[in-house]
């Protein structure tokens, strides 16, 4: 092309190391504001971020007697009994299985209904709201549609699947259970890794795939050619932020329809902590899954930021 | 489209018809057994079809509730959870907005620990610290109060990064002007910075508002006193007491109306919220 011009965006930052935390070449230059602005967010994170996470490290490592008259230093003691109690290392098993079934469901059925939507010219934005709505509704709602439709003596779908000779019962079967609980998360999660994805499909260049076509690549050839490692980014992002929803921000739907059973079937971390916690009143241990569970968001937040950013901005 | 072929739009009609169908159902369950009659239910299966009772349903929820269940009516329990709702939204912006504009404008020592004790709240949900954060509030006496619902959740690491993001990108040109100009820095941030970042605040109000209307555990812990109870948490209290005597069409009602606020929200500001979601995930 003549006359275009060379890259008008400066692309110095790639070569210059980037400042820690960027900030403006123009500042103001008071001393007291700065903190003054600041202030309603530090303190609110202080009092009821950073001192109660402090506590529960400190609690980790203490004992209540059973009277809670007395506590004592124990170390490392309540990880230990965590590692070789048997409930515990049912609920991480339980929490792997969680996790990983309500991420590739809900991806699955997303990236479908992304790929889908992606052929249309017209329909796309009908489609796109009757497919978004389900982000608004609230986990524990959704637990409780759920629960409604497989429930045993009323509900829709053990009257289908009785007709084809299965026996639902979430209240008895662990697996039904189980498969309960994915459903509703999985249900609730779809709408947004469907708009991810499509995102994430638009940006592909056309060019790329008119490309492959004329080289004669079929649609399906096209997608694991080209489709699917492009939009790689998208679905390792997708991927981390399912697996920290399955984990943590499920909650609701696990209380609103098993409360962790039958026979802790559904017990996952998150629930765990909060019914030894408040129900159980064991408090040393609800501590160090506390602790626990805090090493674990904190490594999947690094990940999140470290790895997807880099791979996303290639 | 790259390419005509018939079959293949078919299928992806069909696809999302499908889609669209399962996303919808639980939904459409909910509604048909909001419609019935307590005795609708006795015979078997739910009914497929709307029945006459929607309106006296309804009614019933808004203006009485579920005596046996010891909520109050949904009305109040909606009206509670829009003060809740409405105080995490505005709170949480209105802190972040400030604390993005001092990290970005202004240069002081600590600046760098301050922005890390900010990005640590992204590792800490409420969650995972549940035990101690509510004996903190407890201790503080915030317990049966809309300040207990709403303070201990409104500090946000994603909101303050959204708004580091917008300011970062606004030409220094506009912060020299208005300096020559004789503008203080709170009169450069009311007249300048806000209102250039009016649809950013107006997309995290539509992902926040959301964020607060359903929000489960945390108003079912701190709220023992029925006049403060959400809906949210107050369908779970109410499907509870349904176990003996079920009273489903009254429970499903409830469901009904606590997701249409938010589902009206999304849907009538699609826009905003597509942006908001994308937004707060960059």
């Amino acid at each position: 092309m003549a006359g275009a011009a060379p890259d008008a965006r400066p692309r110095a930052h790639f070569h210059d190391p980037k400042p820690r935390y960027p900030m403006k070449r123009t500042i103001f230059n008071n001393q007291l504001l700065p903190w003054l602005l600041l202030a309603p967010q530090l303190i609110i994170t202080f009092v009821f971020f950073l001192w109660p996470a402090a506590q529960a490290v400190r609690q980790s490592f203490l004992r209540e007697d059973a009277f809670g008259t007395r506590t004592t230093f124990v170390g490392l003691d309540n990880f230990i009994r965590l590692w070789n109690s048997p409930e515990y290392l049912n609920s991480l098993q339980v929490t792997a299985v969680f996790a990983i079934s309500v991420t590739a469901l809900s991806m699955g059925v997303s990236l479908l209904l992304a790929i889908a939507v992606d052929r249309m010219i017209r329909s796309t934005r009908a489609y796109t709201t009757l497919l978004v709505w389900p982000y608004a509704v609230a986990p524990a709602v959704a637990g409780i549609l759920w629960w409604f439709i497989f429930n045993p003596t009323i509900g829709i779908m053990p009257y289908v699947l009785g007709q084809l000779g299965y026996d639902w019962n979430h209240i008895s079967n662990k697996g039904d259970a189980m498969t309960l609980v994915v459903i509703a998360s999985a249900w609730k999660q779809i709408s947004y890794n469907f708009l991810f994805f499509l995102a994430g499909l638009q940006a592909i260049p056309a060019s790329l795939r008119e490309a492959a076509a004329i080289d004669g690549a079929g649609p399906v050839r096209r997608f694991f050619d080209i489709t699917f490692p492009l939009l790689s980014p998208t679905t390792f992002f997708l991927l981390v932020v399912n697996i920290v929803y399955a984990m943590f921000d499920t909650f609701a739907v696990i209380d609103a329809t098993t409360e962790g059973g039958p026979a802790q079937a559904t017990n996952i971390l998150v629930y765990k902590v909060y019914f030894d916690g408040f129900v159980g009143q064991n408090l040393g241990s609800s501590a160090a899954q506390s602790v626990v569970l805090m090493v674990l968001v904190a490594a999947l937040t690094v990940i999140q930021f470290r790895y997807v950013e880099k791979k996303v901005a290639y | 489209m790259i390419e005509n072929r018939p079959y293949l739009n078919a299928l992806a009609h069909l696809t999302l018809i499908l889609g669209v169908c399962v996303v919808a159902l639980p939904v459409w369950i909910a509604f048909v057994a909001s419609t019935h009659g307590a005795t609708d239910f006795m015979s078997g299966t739910i009914p497929m079809w709307p029945g006459p009772h929607l309106v006296e349903n309804y009614s019933q929820m808004l203006g009485g509730g579920l005596s046996t269940s010891g909520t109050p009516p949904v009305g109040t329990m909606m009206l509670n959870s829009l003060i809740m709702a409405l105080c995490i939204a505005i709170g949480k912006i209105a802190i972040s907005v400030l604390s993005a504009f001092a990290v970005v404008y202004f240069r002081f020592p600590l600046r760098g620990l301050a922005f890390w004790c900010i990005f640590i709240t992204l590792m800490l949900p409420v969650e995972v610290r549940i035990v101690p954060t509510f004996q903190v509030v407890a201790d503080l006496g915030m317990l049966n109060s809309y300040a207990g619902l709403s303070i201990p959740l409104i500090a946000s690491a994603t909101a303050t990064f959204l708004f580091r993001q917008v300011f970062l990108t606004i030409p220094d040109e506009l912060t020299e002007a208005a300096r020559i100009d004789g503008a203080g820095p709170m009169k450069f941030f009311r007249d300048i910075l806000l209102p250039l970042s009016r649809t950013n605040i107006a997309a995290l109000f539509v992902i926040l508002f959301i964020y607060g209307w359903n929000q489960y555990l945390w108003p079912l812990l701190i709220t023992t006193s029925s006049d403060y109870y959400t809906i949210v948490a107050g369908i779970k209290r109410m499907a509870d007491a349904v176990d003996g005597l079920p009273q489903w069409h009254l429970v499903m009602a409830t469901a009904m109306l606590a997701m249409i606020p938010p589902v009206i929200v999304v849907i009538g500001m699609q826009r905003l919220f597509v942006k908001g979601l994308v937004e707060t995930e960059k």
